[in-house]
């Protein structure tokens, strides 16, 4: 028995998310309403942890200066530290990786023609751990590895939407070529209409993000042809970063000949700090890919 | 051939491309000196002293001691590294973001909860609101 791909989870990682969990805020009225869209989900991770998750987010001047920007990069070491990003690192577990899993997801995909990055040293910032948070909550330590997926977003040029499908093609492959029986998710994060700079700064496009989603879960091959300017344009120049969801996407049975996917949970809800969230948990319907 | 930029007539946004990424290296890399307790503490001793060990120009220098996010932005910074100044000086993103947009912290915060800024006329520069 192989590993395979059970689900894919879609989230958005706004650090004020992470700063009102570890502050206790998580009832006040402006954040109330935020964490109760995730109580299905973490109900459901509890019913549901994998054996690993390949975590797609993307670094914010964390690991990676100026001096280095790597398109596409992956961790392949057994521990990240949570980083320090200006206000004291987060008060949360270190994650666990999966050196093994890792190492052969990198080595297929890149035969796979991706030239991947691998990086065996990097802390890990909000990208990665609001995630987590919001999906599994306080506990002691995260209950399983994860393997972290970084994307540039934040110097142009980004990859493509199409490029970042066909990346979680070529990832569902590696999974399903790894001979232990691992149960795995993917997971695709950030987004979703947002700006953070400028005088357009707090840009919301709640019509963007419902077609966004839709056309995520009914037609990814079409919603991976849309270009860049059109996410600037219409969901802010930080909204970018729902190209790393086509990632996940891409890792799902229905783009590989199989069957189309269960929605387990949808939740939308403006605003987290600057931002629009928007979660989705997509679920294998559990009919074998050809 | 040029690079095409087809996001240049975008109101109020400042695309971090390579032009801005190569304006911006020294600013972004002072930023990048203050995920550090130590640094912080000592940029925050005497601002001046520690900006003059970066390699950046006087005009961003000047835009750092004024918190002036635009400025910064227009001299090459972007927003995650500029955020590390902000966390320095114990500031939200929603306080960052806001100080960029000409409202009052209030009128930004209330802006935010109510939806936040609509789309319809901020697709394009000129279009009216």
């Amino acid at each position: 028995m192989n590993a395979r791909v059970s689900a894919s989870v879609y989230t958005s990682h706004v650090p004020a998310i992470g700063a009102a969990l570890d502050n206790d805020k998580t009832a006040e009225p402006h954040w109330e309403p935020l964490f109760a869209g995730y109580e299905p989900s973490k109900a459901w991770m509890r019913d549901n942890t994998p054996d690993a998750i390949v975590l797609v987010y993307n670094d914010h001047a964390t690991a990676f200066s100026l001096d280095m920007i790597p398109t596409f990069a992956i961790g392949t070491a057994a521990t990240y530290a949570v980083a320090d990003e200006g206000w004291g690192p987060r008060p949360v577990p270190e994650v666990q990786g999966h050196p093994d899993l890792a190492a052969h997801i990198a080595h297929s995909v890149i035969q796979q023609d991706f030239d991947l990055t691998i990086v065996n040293r990097m802390d890990v910032d909000h990208g990665l751990t609001v995630p987590l948070s919001l999906m599994f909550g306080r506990p002691d330590s995260w209950p399983c590895p994860i393997i972290p997926v970084a994307v540039n977003v934040v110097q142009y040029p980004v990859p493509s939407g199409q490029r970042c499908l066909n990346l979680g093609k070529a990832i569902r492959n590696a999974i399903e070529s790894y001979d232990e029986p691992l149960n795995v998710q993917v997971w695709g994060t950030g987004g979703m209409s947002h700006q953070l700079q400028g005088p357009r700064a707090g840009l919301i496009n709640a019509e963007f993000d419902a077609a966004f989603l839709d056309q995520l879960i009914a037609d990814p091959a079409n919603l991976a042809l849309k270009p860049h300017v059109d996410y600037l344009r219409e969901a802010g120049s930080e909204g970018i970063e729902l190209v790393m969801w086509l990632i996940a996407r891409g890792a799902m049975a229905d783009l590989a000949g199989g069957s189309a996917p269960t929605v387990e949970h949808r939740f939308y809800h403006v605003p987290a700090s600057n931002t629009a969230v928007g979660h989705l948990i997509l679920a294998e319907s559990g009919a074998e890919t050809p | 051939m040029a690079i095409d930029k087809p996001y240049l007539d975008i109101p109020g946004t400042t695309v971090f491309d390579a032009a801005q990424s190569l304006k911006g290296y020294w600013l972004n890399q002072f930023c990048m000196s203050l995920m550090t307790a130590d640094n912080r503490a000592r940029f925050l001793r005497d601002e001046r002293a520690y900006l003059n060990e970066w390699e950046m120009s006087e005009v961003q220098r000047q835009s750092v001691l004024d918190r002036d996010m635009n400025v910064m932005i227009a001299l090459g910074g972007n927003i995650y590294f500029l955020a590390k100044i902000g966390a320095t000086d114990g500031k939200s993103f929603q306080q960052m973001a806001g100080s960029m947009t000409g409202m009052s912290e209030d009128e930004y915060k209330a802006m935010m909860a109510s939806g936040g800024r609509p789309i319809d006329g901020n697709r394009y520069v000129g279009e009216a609101q």
